[in-house]
């Protein structure tokens, strides 16, 4: 019992491909978050798994059953759109009704019993007799979520339905989606661009780039073992410091020949990157005749500063975290170096660090 | 263009209100409003409500053939009228006439609209050919449309003749008559309605159908429950002016039929303008004029009291 693709592929033309060769599987209950920038296909891939668009090539299966022709309706699953898809001119209660009133195949009563739990279980009771227009934004969220619990189906699809809410509201919707999934132990697949909603919510994410899956892992996994360079600066806020190293010797390598850092795994001869975290960066205030980088601007924010700093060499940037007590200013020299905590890319931006052997590699 | 809403409404006329309570004009500002006021003004006073008042006054009066009032006589007029026959009758085939023609410029325009609404290769094309009627003036259209019911050379007569059936006899017999005008009509309504509802129908977010596609709707039930309460004000809009437009036809009915056989077509418009310019009774067409008035802003008005809970959303 499980949602499978296998080899899904989708081209406009012949020479437009917007997803090319994308496979998984998506288990029976778990939160699925498909992420990935704008235009990497993520909403063509939810689409094709509703049976909106067609696919090129491949198989979609759900529970055994290929679904590549069968129409939308047919397919047993709900959607939660970004625009919510909201009928204007029903109360919130019809629109809850809708699809079991167009199935046909619901009981008057029935219809009544779910409309009202689905309305309860999102806190839309006493707005059941509101147009949508009367709605606040937040609410109008809820009465798709309300829409997609009142149908029995188990899949649900959701496309960014949190973009066009507010920062504060997106993370307590965030919360109610959480809860919601887990409650009702629905299969949710979920597409958004925001890395964050794809780490606090997934049990498994797909991360999409270039029309192919990047990488299919646990929040951890993904953020501790990323597949590639894109993965890892995909995930992280600021995102990972990516800076160009060579061998040096022993076991030491020359990062950005700026400062040299102690590996124990073999690297390659000619070039390749080192990735180190924001918080992994250790920086001192310096000389300038010791510095090897200077300060180009601070954020505070409250706990802890951000620190943008501009390394001596290559006109590289990279941010670091510091403790917002530490009583750095703008334009200081400094001298940055490293914990060993690394992620090592070869040349062609996969990751070839030595603990990371597991990682699943698309 | 419609107000769709009672509830949006009201506070809008309060606040409204209350700003122009707090809104005093000094002298200047007054020099200034009147004379921007005043050229139209002048124009809707000269074209519009001196004519409307005169009409209403001339049809309390008799008049010469000249159209001078001569002979106080009240709401006479409006009495002799309500009981000629001749009268009756006419008021009776326009509302046949305004009510076939907008059930039918309707339900076509809809059917037009969806159909060209689909997703289908040379779309482009039926879009234009359907809307293309919006361009063809009444004289053109009647013409065209007198040489189809030509009983020996035009098309209906060649296709029935073609089948072996008898030729009908579109203009000669009073039930046909009205139904050639009643179809030439709706043909040039078709183009504008069209355009209009298809619009309306574009304009729909495709996502609601997906919405509903993904919940199990029919496309029957999607355009039940979907497209008609979406487009409801625009199909109040254009019904609306559809009926005004049928009470006012003129042109075709003066091309066509001159309102025969036996004023089987003889519409009010039509009758006004024959009492008026042909058997010069100024008086009585004023007061016919005055009861069309009459029908259509009750009309009208009847529209928006019923449709207006239709289509709020």
């Amino acid at each position: 019992m499980s949602t499978v693709l296998t080899n899904v592929s989708k081209r406009y033309d012949s020479d437009k491909t917007v997803l090319s060769d994308v496979s998984a599987e998506i288990q029976t209950g778990e939160f699925f978050v498909i992420v990935g920038p704008s235009g990497c296909g993520k909403s063509t891939l939810l689409r094709m798994i509703a049976g909106l668009t067609q696919i090129s090539d491949g198989e979609i299966s759900i529970n055994d059953k290929v679904v590549n022709d069968m129409a939308p309706k047919d397919r047993n699953l709900t959607m939660v759109f970004q625009s919510y898809a909201l009928f204007p001119f029903l109360s919130v209660w019809d629109n809850v009704a809708f699809g079991l009133k167009a199935r046909k195949n619901t009981s008057q009563s029935e219809i009544e019993e779910r409309v009202n739990d689905a309305l309860k279980m999102v806190n839309l009771e006493e707005l059941k007799d509101r147009k949508p227009r009367e709605l606040s934004g937040g609410q109008r969220q809820r009465v798709a979520l309300a829409r997609a619990v009142a149908s029995d189906a188990k899949i649900c699809l959701m496309d960014e339905p949190l973009s066009n809410l507010d920062a504060q509201l997106r993370i307590k919707m965030r919360q109610e989606i959480y809860a919601l999934q887990r409650k009702l132990g629905l299969t949710l697949i979920y597409v958004t661009h925001d890395q964050v909603e794809a780490m606090t919510m997934a049990d498994h994410i797909m991360v999409l780039h270039d029309s192919k899956v990047q990488q299919i892992g646990t929040p951890t996994e993904i953020y501790k073992h990323p597949a590639n360079e894109f993965v890892a600066s995909f995930f992280g806020v600021p995102p990972i410091n990516i800076l160009p190293a060579t061998k040096d010797t022993g076991n030491l390598i020359e990062v950005n020949n700026d400062f040299k850092m102690e590996v124990d795994q073999q690297v390659p001869n000619d070039h390749f990157q080192v990735g180190i975290r924001p918080n992994e960066l250790v920086i001192e205030a310096a000389d300038e005749l010791d510095a090897n980088a200077s300060i180009k601007t601070i954020e505070f924010l409250g706990d802890e500063k951000i620190v943008y700093i501009k390394m001596a060499h290559n006109n590289v940037e990279v941010a670091a975290i510091v403790a917002s007590d530490s009583e750095f200013k703008a334009y200081d020299t400094i001298k940055v170096t490293a914990k060993n905590n690394y992620l090592v890319f070869n040349s062609d931006g996969v990751n070839i660090t030595k603990s990371v052997e597991d990682v699943v590699n698309a | 263009m419609l107000k769709t809403s009672t509830t949006d409404v009201v506070p809008e006329k309060k606040i409204k209100a209350k700003q122009r309570q707090g809104f005093k004009l000094n002298a200047k500002d007054k020099y200034f409003a009147s004379l921007f006021l005043g050229p139209s003004l002048l124009i809707l006073g000269l074209f519009v409500f001196y004519p409307m008042f005169k009409t209403l006054y001339i049809s309390m009066f008799l008049t010469n053939t000249l159209g001078k009032t001569t002979v106080y006589v009240g709401l006479e007029n409006y009495v002799k009228l309500m009981s000629s026959p001749d009268f009756i009758s006419s008021l009776w085939v326009t509302f046949v006439y305004v009510i076939a023609v907008t059930v039918l410029t309707i339900t076509l325009g809809l059917l037009l609209a969806n159909l060209a609404s689909q997703k289908l290769p040379g779309m482009g094309i039926f879009r234009t050919l359907y809307s293309v009627t919006m361009g063809v003036s009444v004289a053109v259209a009647a013409i065209f449309w007198l040489f189809i019911f030509n009983p020996s050379t035009g098309f209906f007569a060649l296709l029935s003749n073609w089948l072996n059936l008898p030729v009908v006899n579109w203009l000669t017999s009073p039930t046909n008559a009205m139904w050639a005008v009643i179809i030439t009509t709706v043909w040039m309504h078709l183009g504008f309605t069209f355009l209009i509802l298809l619009g309306a129908i574009e304009s729909v977010p495709s996502t609601l159908y997906e919405a509903a596609d993904v919940e199990g709707a029919s496309s029957r039930f999607q355009f039940f429950h979907i497209t008609i309460p979406m487009i409801s004000p625009t199909l109040f809009f254009v019904s609306t002016i559809t009926i005004i437009d049928a009470f006012k036809s003129f042109g075709l009915i003066d091309l066509i039929t001159k309102g025969g056989p036996t004023n089987a077509t003889n519409m009010l418009v039509y009758r006004i303008y024959k009492d008026a310019f042909y058997s010069g009774n100024y008086a009585k067409s004023s007061a016919e004029a005055i009861i069309l008035t009459v029908i259509i802003a009750f009309f009208t008005l009847l529209q928006f009291k019923f449709l207006e809970k239709k289509v709020n959303y």
